[in-house]
């Protein structure tokens, strides 16, 4: 039994069961298929997230989100609290993450691609783009480059998914999308 | 050797050495106090979590939510496997423990982290959550609990390896040591590496909060972090299997169906379950694809492949027991009229089942490089580790300790009608609370988070209809599966304190109406304490189609499921 010795002392030479030996077959395989399957999506898989990314610090990248925003503000929101920032396409485009707050909203195009830094001026965040769920970790003193292409219109949300201090439930950005 | 110090469990067969077995109580009894604090504290937060009743402040909340994933994961997992190391070396070897005495002290050190951490959390100024990651600081005091907690459960590791050293040396066996120890042996070697991971961080955590360093990278704590963070949950995984081949052995008379597959799976666990917690840092900056995709790969995937394995050999060995004693029409009548009302089994199967099909499958999509975008940091990952680890590793140890309550601590179960159910009752809330978990994330609803509703903030958000019904939903399964965590803890500490204790030619499992195995050992010389193997196997041969027939179910959902996350991932905007 298995709460005792095994009965054979030389138990590895036992021959291996027909149904063992079928399942260990069948899951390696799978395994494989697993794999296979992550470089084949960096291949021809359109949502692959770049490793291009930058040690920073807050006030390095806070002055890059402030240039950018001074540049290509259209109009504020949230009782002319807010900037709207509306880059050119393929320019690079700034979000500052900090207690509690996404700074600034972006104004995209659609069908265009930008160069999206993303950075946290204190604690851990969590980028959360909603409803289109894709979830990224950012990091204080890490400058993450992702060259994001929106495929949808809208108005959508940025949710803060990582845990940062008494305020996190209230951390929400914006960005839009136009045709 | 003091024959005196032993004595022999009349209904198992079991020998317990005086010493190690006040040691496994000890231990054992605070696994369950840290369940029922943790426990607690998940039934606020669930509270809090339903938006109907959002019982809970946003303070209290994260305070709450922080004790709950400490004290369960850490305190009541740790305390629990450290007892089961006692009992898979000195009782299954039947041999004196390495040192006692230091095995008190490793205790006291447990107790003592476990407590500190456990009140700093109370002066509320270390709700930093399980995670803990820098720069968010908490209380000096919290990182030393942690670090003294850790110390403790290495005494216990180590005097684990002692003691096997002493029944080689001593010759209390023949051969190898049994598959249920070679498992627990796996979880040791784990815990080893693991404390260890959780030392380089934790130490230098500690000094920075206490000022004496300026500052800790958050991508290096991160990455050593999760070298303990998930590796810690890897501890419970062959714990949990070790114990599933035990219950097999104990409720069945089942043998592996050989030793070379299980033992080898568990070897697995070994090489390659470490790396595999790189799968936390998937969307993380600072670390290249190729380092991502190759520890995740190979390391995670051959993990995985372990535990397919046991997931095949397992319900398997059960199978061909079952079968030998004429279950044998059909597919299924050997787990058709399997001991469904005895909880050690149905605890045991359905802690099986769910964390294979739920627990597995969704960790490995999630941990796969690109789908984790649609994952990372959502509610559905509680929903995976409650399949693995509330329902995998909690429903196994509630299952084992049917069997301890009278073998080890002498006493028959309180309340048998209620011990039958437990399981299911605890199975299935937690089951509906995971599903329903899942389905929020999968519809982006974030995990830590005291109200998606976001009635605080400046800017305006909601999440779809569905999303938050299926938080209610999850909430009502948490209330299910808390009632059935509070029945264990009624049963448990109720029998220690008012069961009647048994005298020596007691029945022990009369009570659940199934009687377990024969005794597990029948020895001719009982004061020699040689253990002479009982039964052969591994040669015969084995049918267990039934099992293979589940496995192959369980395949098919597994390859379904991947793909329909891969065509989410597919719909998501573009990025390179």
């Amino acid at each position: 039994m298995s709460i005792t010795p095994p009965s054979q002392k030389i138990w590895w030479n036992q021959p291996i069961d027909k149904i063992e030996a079928a399942w260990i077959g069948l899951a390696l395989v799978w395994c494989l298929v697993l794999f296979l399957w992550m470089p084949y999506w960096h291949v021809f898989g359109k949502q692959n997230l770049s490793s291009e990314s930058y040690k920073t610090t807050p006030a390095a990248f806070e002055k890059k989100t402030n240039e950018m925003i001074s540049k290509y503000t259209v109009r504020k929101e949230v009782n002319g609290q807010m900037p709207v920032v509306a880059p050119p396409p393929g320019s690079n485009v700034y979000l500052a993450a900090s207690k509690w707050a996404w700074n600034p909203i972006l104004e995209l195009k659609k069908g265009q691609s930008y160069r999206l830094h993303i950075s946290s001026l204190d604690w851990q965040h969590g980028f959360s783009l909603q409803p289109v769920n894709m979830n990224l970790q950012i990091l204080p003193g890490y400058e993450t480059v992702i060259t994001l292409t929106p495929t949808q219109t809208g108005e959508f949300g940025v949710v803060c998914n990582e845990f940062c201090g008494i305020g996190h439930h209230a951390m929400l950005g914006k960005i839009y999308v136009k045709d | 050797m003091a024959g005196n110090s032993f004595r022999q469990c009349p209904s198992s067969g079991l020998y317990f050495h005086r010493s190690a077995e006040s040691l496994m109580k000890a231990h054992a009894v605070m696994a369950v106090v840290f369940f029922l604090i943790g426990g607690i504290f998940g039934l606020l937060v669930m509270l809090t979590r339903m938006p109907s009743v959002h019982l809970l402040s946003a303070e209290a909340f994260y305070m709450a939510l922080s004790i709950h994933g400490t004290d369960i994961l850490i305190f009541w997992i740790i305390f629990f496997e450290i007892a089961v190391l006692y009992f898979a070396s000195s009782t299954l070897l039947r041999v004196r423990p390495a040192m006692p005495q230091l095995g008190w002290l490793g205790f006291i050190l447990m107790l003592a982290g476990s407590v500190t951490t456990t009140l700093s959390f109370f002066r509320g100024n270390s709700s930093v959550m399980f995670t803990s990651y820098v720069p968010m600081p908490a209380e000096p005091i919290f990182y030393l609990g942690l670090i003294l907690f850790a110390v403790g459960a290495l005494v216990g590791c180590f005097l684990f390896l002692g003691t096997l050293v002493i029944a080689k040396r001593e010759k209390t066996y023949e051969g190898s040591i049994p598959l249920v120890t070679f498992g627990a042996l796996t979880a040791c070697i784990i815990a080893i590496l693991t404390i260890v991971m959780g030392a380089i961080i934790l130490i230098p955590t500690l000094l920075w909060s206490m000022g004496y360093i300026a500052e800790i990278d958050p991508l290096v704590y991160r990455t050593i972090w999760w070298g303990l963070g998930h590796s810690s949950q890897q501890i419970n995984v062959s714990a949990q299997v070790a114990i599933w081949y035990a219950i097999a052995a104990i409720v069945f008379g089942a043998k592996p169906m050989s030793e070379k597959v299980s033992r080898g799976a568990f070897l697995l666990y070994i090489l390659f379950l470490q790396l595999a917690s790189a799968h936390h840092l998937l969307v993380d900056p600072g670390l290249s694809t190729s380092w991502k995709v190759f520890n995740t790969s190979y390391a995670m995937y051959l993990a995985v492949l372990a535990s397919m394995v046991h997931g095949l050999t397992v319900p398997g060995s059960i199978e061909v027991a079952q079968r030998k004693k004429g279950f044998t029409n059909g597919l299924f009548e050997w787990l058709r009229k399997a001991p469904w009302d005895n909880p050690v089994f149905s605890g045991m199967f359905l802690a099986m089942i769910i964390f294979g099909f739920i627990g597995g499958i969704t960790g490995v999509v999630m941990g796969t490089e690109q789908i984790n975008l649609i994952i990372h940091n959502t509610i559905f990952v509680p929903g995976h580790f409650h399949a693995t680890v509330a329902v995998g590793t909690t429903l196994t140890f509630m299952a084992i300790t049917y069997f301890l309550i009278p073998v080890l601590f002498r006493r028959e179960l309180i309340l048998p009608k209620l011990a039958k159910i437990q399981p299911y009752l605890f199975a299935g809330g937690m089951l509906m609370l995971i599903l329903f978990m899942l389905g929020a994330g999968t519809l982006g609803v974030p995990r830590r988070h005291w109200d998606v509703s976001f009635s605080d903030a400046v800017m305006k958000f909601q999440f779809a209809g569905t999303a938050i019904t299926m938080l209610g939903m999850a909430g009502v399964g948490g209330i299910l599966a808390a009632l059935g965590g509070a029945a264990y803890c009624l049963i448990a500490v109720g029998s220690l304190v008012f069961g009647k204790r048994l005298d020596d030619n007691a029945s022990l499992f009369s009570s659940f109406g199934f009687p377990m195995a024969a005794p597990a050992y029948k020895v001719d010389q009982p004061d020699r304490l040689a253990m002479t193997p009982v039964e052969s196997h591994g040669s015969e041969p084995h049918a267990a189609p039934g099992t293979f027939a589940l496995a192959l179910v369980f395949l098919a959902t597994f390859v379904v499921y991947f793909f329909i996350n891969a065509k989410y991932l597919s719909s998501l905007w573009h990025m390179s």
